[in-house]
């Protein structure tokens, strides 16, 4: 065991650690809008855009997160779409959180009771009023830990992007192993590095968990 | 250059072998480790609750594909050893699944009242009784929807074994369109066949969920 040889690709691995942490706060940010606006049309009215989010879901929750970044980068270019490594892998991870995001999100706004709502109405609060102080800050704290935690999943899940060459992490590892031979050192440091990422945002999470959401819980 | 024909479509299904094969690997070690570690973490013993967090810990914040990668090509080289793609494959998987179902069945466990215990306790069950024919009866029925859940997780996850050149379904669908030069199908149809497995699944888990919520 002999990890020294590493040592010199330490700026690799920064920047390949800097391109995964924006692969993964655009697929967050592009899916977070996605999961509100899905969530907005399930509850919605117009059934065939309903139809068409329920369908979306199950389609993109249903089948492997790689051969969707296949398709994209793969397969649209034979339409005339041609996406580099990066922005593929982006937009695969985007929808691939967004079909989680939706439901997430959804199940965060079905979380407060009716009632509430009514009683806010009762109370001469306007529409915005009402989504604003009394339908969104339960909601988002429901919701909340489900987010937190498959956000995650989504830091993790940006190493498939190095199967298409996107150079985030994974795939500056394979390159260092390409060059030293030294498999058993590049994976564990890359292991270390993606496991200090993802408890750093575990602990960022819990912290503004606890100072966004003081009020009163239940026991 | 060749079109896609029968022979493509029928070694497509062919690899579909692999996938359940791998699937079912991983279950059959990693559900008695997950049951370990559900165990350990509701253990009297702090230093093991501690232990079993830490393992989960370490293994949930890492890729799967890191896991893959360590083991297929770390291993064997700091071992000194060949060891077969199988069995290091099946020692990631089996990791992995191990993690994710011990917490999940950890929260059933936890989800089961702290008087079945006792009340188990004074009807002189031990400590074995309690857990086998009180406490895991009800804890199964209450984690069987997120562990149905999980199971497409890893039918998913299957598809990254395909990276370390392993022909299951991802990789079939690699080798087709590579030979035949339509993406287009070939990827439709690798998808269409993962979605036929886990949409299924998908849906028995939220039955079962509805159900379970109905009985409360």
């Amino acid at each position: 065991m002999n990890f020294l040889p590493l040592w010199r690709y330490q700026n690799q691995l920064i920047d390949g650690a800097i391109v995964t942490l924006e692969l993964t706060v655009i697929a967050a940010l592009a899916g977070l809008l996605i999961g509100v606006a899905g969530a907005v049309a399930l509850n919605g009215r117009i059934t065939p855009l309903r139809w068409l989010v329920r369908g979306y879901i199950e389609l993109f929750r249903n089948t492997p997160s790689l051969i969707q970044i296949f398709i994209v980068f793969f397969v649209l270019p034979t339409f005339g779409l041609k996406l580099p490594a990066f922005e593929a892998a982006a937009v695969a991870l985007s929808l691939y959180f967004g079909a989680y995001s939706v439901e997430i999100i959804r199940a965060g706004l079905d979380s407060v009771p009716k009632n509430q709502i009514e009683a806010g109405q009762c109370l001469g609060l306007s529409g915005w009023q009402v989504f604003r102080h009394i339908l969104l800050p339960p909601a988002l704290r429901n919701a909340y830990p489900a987010v937190t935690s498959q956000f995650v999943l989504l830091l993790l899940g940006t190493s498939l992007a190095s199967q298409v060459a996107a150079d985030e992490l994974f795939h500056v590892a394979g390159f260092i192993e390409s060059r030293t031979y030294r498999s058993f050192e590049v994976y564990a440091v890359i292991c270390a590095v993606y496991f200090a990422m993802a408890m750093s945002f575990k602990a960022l999470f819990a912290i503004i968990g606890l100072a966004a959401f003081r009020w009163p819980r239940r026991r | 250059m060749r079109s896609f024909s029968l022979i493509d479509f029928v070694s497509l299904f062919a690899a579909l072998r692999w996938t359940v094969a791998l699937v079912v690997l991983a279950l059959a070690f990693g559900a008695p480790l997950a049951l370990g570690l559900a165990m350990g973490r509701i253990s009297r013993f702090a230093g093991l609750r501690w232990t079993m967090a830490a393992c989960i810990q370490v293994i949930q914040s890492v890729p799967l594909l890191g896991l893959l990668f360590f083991f297929y090509f770390g291993m064997p080289v700091f071992l000194g050893i060949q060891v077969p793609a199988l069995v290091a494959v099946t020692i990631a998987y089996t990791l992995y699944t191990a993690a994710f179902l011990g917490e999940i069945w950890r929260g059933g466990l936890e989800a089961v009242k702290q008087a079945q215990w006792e009340a188990g306790a004074c009807l002189g069950l031990s400590a074995w009784q309690q857990f086998r024919h009180i406490i895991a009866p009800q804890a199964l029925r209450l984690s069987l929807p997120p562990t149905v859940g999980f199971l497409v997780q890893l039918i998913k996850g299957t598809s990254l074994a395909s990276i370390l050149g392993f022909v299951e379904l991802a990789r079939a669908g690699q080798v087709v369109s590579a030979a035949t030069f339509q993406p287009l199908l070939t990827y439709a149809l690798v998808a269409a066949i993962y979605f036929a497995l886990c949409l299924p699944l998908t849906l028995w888990s939220r039955s079962l969920e509805a159900r379970l919520d109905g009985s409360r």
